[in-house]
């Protein structure tokens, strides 16, 4: 589904460049469980923004379902983005003067989608994340975790094939946190390929692959429940 | 996104910056209202005119002494000073056929006196047909009578101030006043009316023609008005007089014949231009509106940068968020249009309502010209706070920088 070769990406932070992604090559299959993992500043959050088609390499390639994305024009991006992958964020971003049915609705009304099958989505999402009965209110009478939840219904309204959470219970507490996971983890159960960027070792460890990254490498890539197979020390390390 | 959803969406902003909206809306109904309610000042003073002229009487023609045109082949070899317009003169072009009535006007300045008090005034010599062709009446007395055409009569119609002046509030008429040197009788006071053609007739003091004649010891006539039959053809008259007068004036076609048609059509025309150039003034302050939004909405689009990533994250495209800030400006453009519109008509009526005498009215073509500049403008101005939008990098919109 994903494929990544040789993808570099440089950013200037100040006066010195910054190589937030050196010849990452990736390959991600449909319905896997993906944890990255790095210390701060290791490219985890670029190289979710690379897969996202937020960003775009500096060079290399990245195909996204066999679809060569480099050269997509910035139209054709969005498209796909909108109605291929859902996006959840640490810090939420709800928009606050939206209810919490309105935020989820966003995505459907971007696409143009009918009222009645707008209505419909948004009911059902609502209630995945059990949080049918708070459809009117807005994000500040909301906790955390419910809106975490909220985001992970606009995330999922459009029923994309890939999620991409960057921390996101890196704002919550440990109950809400959970919470939060396990609605995740029901999701890939479903089909859907999750890849979760997170500092939390026990959150990571849940995942059925792990990536570590180190200074815009992957150091590490290796498969939980597939024991058999050896450990794969990243080819460019 | 679909215009309704667009629609709802922008609502909710306005709903969530009130106070920004509603000043910006002020704005621009102030340039709109503004635009409209100047223009109407414009079209109002041409209405006025027009209601002026036709209150003359749409068939009069006015013969000035002298020839008065400015397209001509150098200056004359001959110093030729044009001959004065005499009452002979005036009394053969009155006898063309299609003249109803025929008034000649001497004009000068007099001092009228009664005992102590002497006023310095306009004062015209004509005869009964001046007030005829001026559609003038008397409040009190009488006007002057036919006899007045060819008899130098002692006597006077006086305006109504400068009667008020003379004699207060007690009796005019049967009453001496002194003219220059002679002693007339007031026999008529004016009525009220005020101007007529920029003339103030409440201060002025008219006598018969033969009279003034003497009083001014000229017999160069200021202009002969005359007012021809509905039926007749203008144009032919016009030539009549103008052949008539060559036949008197060995040759010479030394007088100027003003149709008050041709004359309407200037004042017409001037007024016109007048109010477009107060048009284009008054646009200046749309134009002021406009760039307020373009500051405003830049403002808002650094204040809005996360929910503009995440808008790009969760699909939408360039075009989308261009899309959704310049509707926002015009959303903004025609709800102010709509406000500055129902201002300038309140206060049109209110003003009609006030002072019904002048027609304050916006020309036809005030209103979308005013809405027209106010939407090119709210387009303009907001395409570069929609294409920065647009243009944000939606990685360091998210993180809130950029």
């Amino acid at each position: 589904m994903i494929r990544l070769e040789r993808v570099n990406k440089t950013y200037q932070v100040g006066e010195s460049p910054l190589r937030a992604l050196r010849d990452v090559s990736l390959t991600i299959a449909s319905g896997e469980y993906l944890s990255v993992m790095g210390p701060s500043g290791s490219g985890k959050s670029t190289l979710l923004n690379m897969i996202g088609l937020l960003d775009r390499p500096d060079s290399g390639r990245y195909w996204f379902d066999d679809i060569a994305t480099e050269q997509l024009a910035e139209e054709r991006r969005a498209r796909l983005r909108g109605a291929n992958i859902g996006f959840i964020f640490q810090s939420f971003h709800l928009v606050n003067r939206l209810t919490a049915f309105e935020n989820i609705e966003l995505p459907l009304m971007l696409a143009e989608q009918p009222l009645k099958r707008r209505r419909e989505a948004v009911a059902e999402v609502l209630e995945m994340v059990g949080l049918t009965s708070r459809a009117r209110h807005k994000p500040n009478q909301l906790s955390g975790g419910q809106l975490q939840r909220v985001a992970i219904a606009r995330a999922i309204v459009m029923r994309p094939r890939l999620l991409l959470a960057d921390e996101p219970t890196g704002n919550l507490d440990s109950r809400s946190g959970g919470e939060v996971i396990e609605v995740l983890e029901k999701l890939n159960r479903e089909g859907i390929t999750l890849i979760m960027v997170t500092h939390d070792q026990t959150i990571g460890d849940r995942a059925t692959r792990h990536i570590r990254m180190v200074d815009g490498q992957i150091d590490h890539d290796h498969s939980h429940n597939d024991s058999n197979s050896p450990q794969v020390k990243n080819e460019t390390a | 996104m679909k215009l309704l959803d667009q629609f709802v969406f922008t609502g909710q902003i306005f709903q969530r910056h009130r106070v920004r909206t509603c000043l910006l809306l002020l704005a621009v109904g102030i340039g709109v209202a503004s635009v409209i309610l100047l223009t109407s000042l414009g079209e109002g003073a041409r209405r006025y005119v027009d209601r002026e002229f036709s209150a003359l009487g749409n068939r009069v023609l006015i013969v000035l002494p002298g020839r008065k045109e400015t397209t001509g082949s150098g200056p004359p070899i001959y110093g030729a000073v044009p001959r004065d317009l005499t009452l002979e003169d005036a009394n053969a072009l009155g006898r063309i056929p299609g003249v109803l009535a025929m008034a000649p006007i001497i004009a000068g300045m007099t001092t009228v006196a009664r005992d102590s008090r002497s006023r310095e005034v306009i004062t015209l010599g004509s005869t009964d047909a001046f007030f005829a062709v001026r559609k003038l009446d008397v409040g009190a007395g009488r006007i002057l009578s036919p006899r007045s055409r060819t008899e130098a009569m002692a006597v006077c119609v006086l305006g109504v101030k400068l009667k008020r002046e003379l004699f207060g509030n007690s009796r005019a008429l049967g009453e001496w006043v002194r003219i220059g040197d002679r002693r007339m009788r007031v026999v008529g006071v004016l009525e009220e009316r005020g101007e007529s053609l920029g003339l103030d007739l409440r201060d002025m003091l008219v006598i018969p023609v033969r009279t003034a004649e003497q009083l001014f010891d000229s017999p160069g006539l200021f202009r002969i008005v005359l007012d021809i039959a509905a039926s007749a053809d203008s144009d032919k008259i016009q030539r009549q007089m103008l052949s008539v007068i060559r036949q008197r004036h060995d040759g010479e076609e030394d007088v100027t014949v003003i149709s008050q048609d041709s004359m309407l059509a200037a004042f017409d025309n001037i007024l016109s231009a007048l109010t477009m150039a107060i048009a284009a003034i008054s646009s200046i302050s749309l134009l002021v509106a406009g760039i307020l939004i373009m500051n405003i909405s830049l403002i808002s689009v650094s204040q809005r940068r996360r929910e503009i990533g995440l808008l790009k994250a969760i699909g939408a495209s360039r075009r989308q968020i261009r899309q959704l800030f310049v509707g926002e400006s015009l959303l903004l453009i025609s709800l102010g249009s709509i406000a500055g519109i129902l201002f300038a008509f309140g206060l049109i009526f209110l003003f009609a309502n006030l002072w019904p005498q002048f027609p304050l009215m916006p020309p036809l073509w005030a209103v979308p010209a005013a809405v027209g500049i106010a939407f090119l403008t709210g387009l303009t101005f907001s395409m570069l706070p929609a294409r920065r939008a647009a243009s944000l990098d939606p990685v360091l919109a998210l993180r809130g920088l950029q």
